[in-house]
């Protein structure tokens, strides 16, 4: 596969991912809004916080009220996190590609686009915010769903779902920062009923209440934090989402899982081992505002090294060393592309 | 039930029909729908032209949809548009049609075998058939090209014929397009848009098939590289995602299966193609490609373009990759060439031509230039080398002082222009907002060179959208229709 297509692939498909889970986001607030009548503005800054682009905000918008914020979060088109910039970004990138993946895909990016694009998307967003970004996340699932219903599993599915998942791992792991942001004025509300209506506003947003519901039943922190992180079979789990992100890199590579031939599969194998390790005990007890900084942190790493690895444009020269692993040289290459 | 042929009800979509003075590829002179065109004629007399207007906004729905679009330049957020697509399919019967593939074909053989002799011995100049001067004068001339021999001797691998009717309803070429030309995907669609709007008509039209049109490519292209390689790796080479035809580039690479790459995705190796890939390089052995000769290897032709493969040529030259169409093809695109063309075809296959050119006066000869001097008010004058649309004078319609530019552009530049006197194009019916109203179309056919020469049946209709526009450019505010070759066997047995 060229290595143009499987950056547009592997970014389309994060784009998407991620304006679903700004969406995510910008839920979750609105279910604890519903659910704490007089909580009221104060709630939404938090949120502009967590995405990381809170100097930004600053810069162009007053006041963080629930308009400014979801217009800044949703609409904005010079803010790249926006739902709408992202939206548009995967579509750059779906267009670049339209003929490596299914016309499937690519009719159903174009029409999330235009239902950002509509006239009263703005309206319906402030003022019908639950089913609109409740639309935007069924529109990312579908997205999700055609892609693994009409690819083939092949390299560039594989481009694909690591995309996601990666961004998955990051996004979800935020979901839960947004937490500690919500709790910090009033550490007191620990253990109180509000607590429990905050946890579970909180997984409702990643789509996992009723999942944490049936493993854990009773709302606990420490069992929150098992399941958003530490769960290898919820698919939105960090932990999980790491394991099958790693079993798309072998299988890019042709590697087996265990080991690694190149740089991301290190460091992901690393970071996925050390999870799959940890109890959330452990990491309640570092802070989980640390841990999920650094979780962060090193996911970021991860994609730099997909991207050197896979996208970077090395020179040919270079390439047909490192092609050469039996001492072959180039001319004997070059003859042999020849025959 | 069969009406008697005296007294077919007009349409509902037909009440205000206005022939005109122009050859209706739908009536005939006492305004009756001819042969091919009655079992659609009749169909649409039972739709309403509400209905008529519904199934239209379906078929841009469903365009917009699928985002075929064309990119116009130096517009940002509406940068893609659709081609208005026309509900009312375009039909040539059979027989005509049989006769227009023979000429096709006719036509595509002598240019090719021209176009090999231009970049050898030139035996049609030192035969004084063709002033050498032309020829060394040809803004598409290569000279990076001479001596080439291409895989097959074939240069013209797809080729695009610009065909009109004239008042009389003769066919007449208006131009070759040699280098890359665009518009088979909009046929592959607009076939795809038709079968939906219309189902049961076209089910009982017995219109032959495009559909394998990518097939043939396939075959066309990957046969330049048989004699090397068993399984050639063909590619389609696109300048970017911004190119006005970009759509089109995607699509056939995705109906033939390739790999869709830009310039920055290959490089040249000890004069073999690579492509970059996640896995390493892997060679490359045919390139469709969409790019024009200048910016095709910026070590060969212009070195300030971005969009090409430094060393491409010399890979080229050592039979190291096929490209289509071969560089150095456009020479006969030129239109001074063009007025050749008759002649070209007597010289290299002794045979009458059977598709005939278009009256054509070159300005450089002199008798001839006083001639459209003289009549500029009444004639067509085009730049030798343009495409497009671009640059052109359409005399009945031109102002005074566009006529005085044009006469000064001439005598500056003679060799640069011909002109043809203004055609009355043949109109076919379109739907518009007063119901059906005639407008002016080209035919479009395309030509795949291979192992042996297709022409896929039918062809791009453009349509000039704008009342009584005789421009039908998709740059310039023109349309498509779906074109159906319809079988003898479908017409009413009388």
């Amino acid at each position: 596969m060229l290595s143009r297509v499987a950056e547009s692939i592997y970014w389309m498909s994060r784009y998407i991912e991620r304006a679903e889970n700004v969406a995510r986001f910008i839920a979750v607030n609105l279910n604890l809004n519903l659910d704490m009548p007089g909580a009221g503005e104060q709630q939404w800054l938090p949120l502009v916080v967590t995405t990381g682009d809170h100097e930004q905000f600053k810069e162009r918008y007053e006041t963080a009220t629930k308009q400014n914020v979801i217009r800044f979060l949703t609409f904005d088109r010079e803010n790249p996190n926006s739902i709408m910039s992202s939206v548009r970004a995967a579509r750059e990138n779906a267009r670049a590609v339209r003929e490596s993946i299914s016309s499937e895909m690519w009719e159903h990016i174009n029409r999330f686009y235009l239902l950002l694009r509509e006239n009263n998307a703005e309206a319906a967003a402030y003022e019908e915010s639950y089913d609109f970004f409740d639309q935007i996340r069924f529109s990312g699932q579908q997205f999700m769903g055609i892609t693994d219903a009409t690819m083939t599993h092949g390299e560039g599915w594989h481009f694909c779902r690591l995309a996601r998942l990666i961004e998955r791992a990051d996004k979800t792991s935020r979901i839960l920062d947004v937490k500690y942001f919500i709790l910090l004025p009033s550490p007191a509300d620990i253990g109180t009923p509000f607590d429990d209506i905050q946890w579970s506003a909180l997984l409702r947003s990643a789509s996992a209440l009723e999942m944490y519901r049936q493993r854990h039943g009773r709302l606990e922190p420490a069992s929150v934090v098992q399941f958003l992180i530490l769960d290898r079979e919820f698919p939105r789990a960090v932990l999980y989402c790491l394991t099958k992100a790693n079993e798309s890199l072998h299988a890019i590579s042709a590697s087996p899982i265990g080991g690694f031939v190149n740089k991301p599969e290190q460091q992901l194998g690393q970071l996925r081992a050390e999870l799959a390790y940890t109890s959330s005990q452990q990491i309640i007890e570092r802070g989980l505002h640390e841990f999920v900084d650094d979780l962060q942190r090193r996911l970021n790493a991860i994609g730099e090294g997909i991207s050197d690895t896979f996208f970077a444009m090395r020179t040919i020269e270079v390439a047909f060393q490192r092609q050469a692993p039996f001492g072959q040289t180039q001319a004997q290459l070059a003859a042999a592309a020849a025959s | 039930m069969k009406l008697p042929d005296t007294v077919i009800p007009p349409a509902v979509g037909f009440d205000a029909y206005d022939v005109g003075d122009f050859y209706d590829e739908m009536f005939d002179g006492d305004r009756q729908p001819r042969a091919h065109y009655r079992a659609l004629y009749d169909r649409f007399w039972q739709l309403r032209t509400d209905e008529l207007e519904r199934r239209q906004l379906a078929a841009e729905r469903s365009m917009r949809r699928l985002g075929i679009t064309f990119s116009v330049y130096g517009d940002q957020e509406g940068s893609e548009r659709i081609i208005p697509f026309d509900i009312c399919p375009r039909i040539i019967p059979e027989a005509e049609w049989k006769w227009l593939e023979r000429g096709l074909k006719q036509r595509i053989i002598a240019l090719n075998k021209f176009i090999d002799d231009i970049y050898h011995k030139q035996m049609i100049v030192r035969d004084g058939v063709i002033p050498e001067f032309v020829v060394r004068s040809c803004a598409t001339l290569r000279q990076q090209c001479m001596g080439l021999d291409p895989p097959m001797g074939i240069w013209c691998h797809i080729t695009g014929v610009d065909l009109v009717r004239d008042r009389e309803g003769q066919f007449y070429v208006l131009e070759d397009n040699l280098r890359c030309p665009s518009g088979v995907s909009y046929v592959l669609q607009n076939r795809q848009l038709i079968k939906q709007t219309f189902p049961q008509i076209f089910e009982q039209a017995h219109v032959l098939p495009v559909d394998d049109y990518c097939s043939r490519l396939l075959d066309a292209l990957q046969a330049q590289m048989m004699h090397r390689v068993r399984q050639p790796h063909v590619v389609l080479l696109t300048p970017g995602s911004f190119n006005s035809a970009y759509f089109e580039h995607s699509y056939l690479a995705q109906q033939m299966g390739i790999p869709l790459v830009e310039g920055r995705d290959l490089v040249v190796h000890d004069s073999y193609v690579y492509m970059r890939t996640t896995r390493g390089f892997e060679r490359v052995d045919v390139i469709y490609r969409r790019i024009d000769d200048d910016f095709l290897d910026p070590q060969a032709f212009r070195p300030d373009s971005m969009l090409g493969v430094p060393g491409l040529m010399q890979a080229y030259r050592e039979g190291h990759v096929a490209l289509a169409n071969a560089p150095g093809a456009g020479i006969a695109d030129d239109k001074v060439v063009y007025a050749y063309v008759p002649e070209i075809i007597r010289y290299y296959l002794d045979e009458e031509p059977i598709l005939p050119n278009v009256e054509t006066f070159v300005c450089w000869d002199e008798t001839q230039r006083n001639h459209v001097l003289a009549n500029l008010d009444k004639m067509v004058v085009k730049p030798a080398n343009e495409s497009g649309g671009y640059g052109m004078l359409i005399g009945p319609r031109s102002t005074k002082e566009e006529q005085a530019t044009f006469a000064d552009l001439i005598r500056a530049k003679p060799r640069n222009y011909i002109a043809q006197p203004t055609l009355n194009l043949s109109r076919v019916p379109v739907l518009t907002e007063n119901g059906m109203e005639g407008r002016h179309v080209d035919l479009r056919p395309f030509v795949v060179y291979g192992k042996e020469i297709y022409v896929l049946p039918g062809g791009l209709t453009r349509v000039a959208l704008r009342k009584g526009s005789l421009v039908v450019n998709s740059s310039q505010g023109g349309g498509s229709k779906d074109t159906w070759v319809m079988c003898d066997r479908s017409s009413p047995v009388s």
